[in-house]
């Protein structure tokens, strides 16, 4: 019997230790929160904030380096034990489920998805018979089109947004009392995300659950949410109804949050200028596999783009949509198929040896993954002085030169003799955008680069982009999928979808007058978007 | 899926072609084989005799057509020694070595893997100090060296003379030398075998099936252990491709009437065809084995189906 004003969850006082030698001595602490029937309630931070160290006190599968060691967790009432039970975990589980952010990951890759629903019923000691007819009843409930199809695939043949789905189907398998999920749709494009957010909130009314929602969007705060609390390193800063907290934020960080998740296409205008850069209908096809099972993936078609110098051109699309492979292209690391390019006239396509290393001086790149980017064994200094060295500096030269670029963006001196393990992702990117920058290109290309970054760090790092560009004036080709990034800091747009340019145009009016279909469900999609403004 | 099944049956068709014609070179530049066959001091019309009866006074492309074709129709020549064709003679011994590498392997897959296990599930303590330790020495060792010492102690602790039951082949007789053989691969199967399940255990769907309310055994054994043995399917294709070529020590040590003992001899009394044969039944073996990995891969692998 669930009494209705009883709170399903309840958090009071609680405290989550790191392990020594960690930047702090708690995970999160004095953590208080309660869920009440039906409600959803979201928990909004940034990374490190501690917002998912939360869901696995709740759900009990908090690593052993992180003990609970300060207050209650209350499921319907009753105390959670504080350690790993596994007697405990199976009772949790029926009054709780779970979704994680990569979804595809965390179902088992070679067992068909059906039996590993069956599975949880199995464990739960359902009959055989009852099993498959109630995984069936459950796959057509969270909306997915062939329901018996999907019972027979393998995790690996559904996308992200059907696997998320499956996970969803697991969660709700033994109808809980609490819904759990953790960035469920920060994975998923835009599109797909909408219909995932469509979907939690009709499940919640049907199986009359309450969920705990973790995000670091706001938009998806503002679809979904009743309640919401926000985290910063391992406290709640503000907490109330989403309603009160989107309106009217009584904190500051609160409200720098807000405001970076704001559609803003008013600073910039189109300046004419000559142009520097340009790409006349090129291709690009990947060929895999060998003789018999050769296939082809045309991953660019016939794309064109004009980019003035000094001026910023943002490719929007969802994943798989061709915009990496554009540009690869654009700087020369693949070989197009078909089709010209041209950098300040001049026919850059076929360029060799010298010409072509002269060109790559003049191109640089800032790409997504700022971890992955910088060598481990190099200290700051030497990646950002290799370029100018290669390209003939004197050892010296290139030092002091590479010293300059670190304030430039923001970094001190003495970081030069550090390695990049001793950075955090943003100061990452910004030692990226120094080793670009250092070769005095005349454009530069960003492939998703502030796309691993916080919300907060992300603003900082577009601030960045647009004053080195003012100072410096380069041209920019930004690559994002996230369309409030686009709108912060592009002066023109093209929107792509399978390889093809769908859209282009001056920003402003792409984003308030789209004109092609895909361009419009993708502005419509954006999490928050209510008619023709987001939040 | 055809596709691949195709392209995998003619990339170990061109190997086993680059095989043979690499054993045509080599025997042919090894020497002149008419003056190997014929006896030591011969005189020059002999050997030219012998070249001709052998065809080896036609050019060599001649020769290489005329090879090819009689490997195609199943002919292998035959042993200069005994007049027996080599086929003849490689099939005599090949049972004895195929039931001390079977053996050797039995060992190697369950002692590795229980101790890979072991380790994996202990990270950190004693117990997976103690199998690393064990398993750097069992791939350290070099098995002429742990054969001697098998015997050695065998001969010293219990009387009992371990080096060799003759040309019999016994249940007891085949327990040392299959320890000697095994010992290196149960130590990279233990190796193997724990890395392979760490990276496991730490995946995400693991954490996903705990929350989902399923034990920690049923997680281990359905979820764990058979995505784990994926990466291990390789390494025994590897060890069933090196069936015949592994035992040529360890046989030679505990004279044991196999393959590796006739490879051996054959080398020494200078007997090409059997050579040949025996080069090209260990190149074919590895070649075999790795298509029935790939063939493997296909069904305990569903991901590698819609490449």
């Amino acid at each position: 019997m669930k009494n209705t004003n009883a709170a399903i969850l309840e958090l009071s006082n609680v405290g989550i230790g790191l392990p020594l030698g960690a930047d702090r001595q708690w995970a999160v602490r004095d953590v208080s929160l309660t869920i009440l029937p039906q409600q959803t309630l979201c928990l909004v931070g940034e990374s490190g904030s501690g917002k998912s160290v939360i869901a696995q006190a709740i759900m009990g599968i908090l690593p052993s380096a992180l003990p609970l060691k300060e207050g209650k967790i209350k499921l319907l009432g009753k105390d959670i034990p504080k350690q790993r039970s596994p007697n405990f975990n199976l009772l949790r589980s029926v009054k709780m489920g779970m979704v994680f952010q990569d979804a595809v990951a965390s179902l088992n890759p070679i067992k068909k998805v059906g039996h590993q629903l069956e599975e949880i019923l199995l464990v739960h000691g359902v009959s055989r018979k009852e099993r498959k007819s109630r995984v069936l009843k459950m796959l057509s409930a969270v909306l997915l089109p062939n329901p018996e199809s999907a019972y027979r695939s393998y995790p690996h043949e559904m996308s992200g947004g059907q696997a998320q789905r499956i996970v969803i189907a697991g969660a709700l398998l033994l109808n809980p009392s609490l819904l759990i999920a953790d960035e469920p749709t920060t994975a998923l494009d835009v599109t797909t995300q909408a219909e995932i957010l469509e979907l939690i909130t009709k499940l919640k009314i049907e199986f009359n659950t309450s969920v705990l929602f973790i995000t670091h969007d706001f938009g998806v705060v503002s679809e979904v949410g009743d309640q919401i609390a926000v985290m910063k390193d391992g406290k709640i800063l503000e907490q109330g109804s989403v309603k009160n907290v989107l309106k009217n934020p009584q904190n500051e960080y609160t409200r720098s949050l807000l405001k970076a998740a704001n559609l803003d296409t008013s600073k910039k205008k189109l300046k004419e200028t000559e142009e520097i850069l340009k790409a006349d209908n090129i291709s690009l096809t990947y060929k895999k596999g060998f003789f018999f099972n050769q296939t082809k993936f045309k991953a660019v078609q016939k794309v064109s783009l004009s980019l003035t110098a000094g001026s910023t051109l943002a490719v929007v699309g969802e994943s798989g949509s061709g915009k990496s492979s554009l540009a690869k292209c654009l700087l020369r690391l693949e070989k197009t198929n078909s089709g010209k390019i041209y950098y300040r006239g001049k026919d850059i396509t076929d360029l060799k040896g010298a010409h072509l290393k002269n060109f790559r001086s003049k191109v640089q790149v800032v790409l997504q993954d700022p971890f992955g980017a910088l060598d481990p064994r190099f200290k700051i200094i030497d990646a950002i002085a290799e370029g100018p060295i290669i390209h003939g500096s004197s050892w010296n030269e290139a030092n002091s030169r590479a010293i300059e670029m670190l304030s430039l963006v923001g970094l001190t001196p003495q970081s030069a003799e550090r390695y990049p393990q001793e950075f955090s992702g943003g100061q990452r990117q910004r030692i990226c955008i120094a080793r670009a920058l250092i070769m005095r290109p005349e454009v530069l290309i960003a492939d998703e680069a502030v796309s691993a970054l916080d919300v907060s760090i992300q603003v900082k790092i577009l601030d960045l982009f647009e004053d080195l560009q003012k100072r410096l004036g380069f041209a920019m080709i930004f690559i994002t999928h996230d369309l409030h990034v686009a709108a912060a800091i592009s002066d023109s747009v093209i929107v792509m979808k399978d390889g093809r340019v769908v859209e282009s145009g001056q920003t402003s009016s792409v984003f308030m007058n789209p004109q092609a279909k895909y361009t419009k469900m993708l502005i419509s999609s954006a999490p928050g978007y209510q008619g023709g403004e987001v939040l | 899926m055809t596709g691949f099944i195709l392209s995998k049956l003619l990339r170990a068709f061109i190997t086993l072609l680059l095989t043979v014609s690499l054993v045509f070179i080599f025997i042919r530049f090894s020497g002149d084989p008419a003056a190997a066959m014929a006896p030591p001091d011969a005189p020059q019309e002999v050997i030219d005799q012998y070249a001709e009866k052998l065809g080896l006074d036609k050019p060599l492309w001649v020769q290489y057509t005329n090879y090819l074709g009689q490997i195609f129709r199943g002919d292998f020549g035959h042993s200069v020694d005994s007049g027996r064709s080599s086929v003849s003679l490689f099939l005599d011994r090949l049972p004895a070595t195929l039931y001390l590498g079977g053996f050797s392997l039995l060992i190697a897959l369950t002692v590795g893997i229980s101790l890979g296990t072991v380790a994996a599930l202990n990270r950190g303590n004693f117990l997976d100090r103690g199998v690393m330790a064990f398993s750097v020495f069992a791939f350290a060792m070099p098995n002429f060296l742990f054969g001697l010492a098998v015997i050695l102690i065998g001969a010293l602790g219990f009387q009992t003379y371990l080096g060799g039951q003759g040309a019999s082949i016994s249940w007891v007789g085949v327990l040392p030398p299959a320890l000697t053989l095994g010992l290196a691969s149960t130590g990279s199967y233990a190796r193997f075998s724990r890395s392979s399940l760490l990276e496991t255990i730490n995946k995400p769907f693991l954490l996903a099936a705990e929350a989902r309310g399923i034990s920690r055994t049923r997680r281990l054994i359905f979820h764990a252990m058979p995505n784990a043995a994926i990466p291990l399917v390789t390494l025994i294709g590897l060890s069933l491709g090196g069936l015949i070529a592994g035992s040529v020590v360890t046989e030679q040590v505990f004279a044991w009437p196999g393959v590796g003992q006739l490879l051996v001899r054959s080398v020494a009394t200078r007997d090409i065809a059997t050579v040949q044969f025996i080069v090209l039944a260990i190149a074919g073996t590895m070649v075999v084995a790795n298509l029935l990995v790939d063939f493997l891969y296909l069904i305990i692998d569903p991901r590698i189906r819609v490449q």
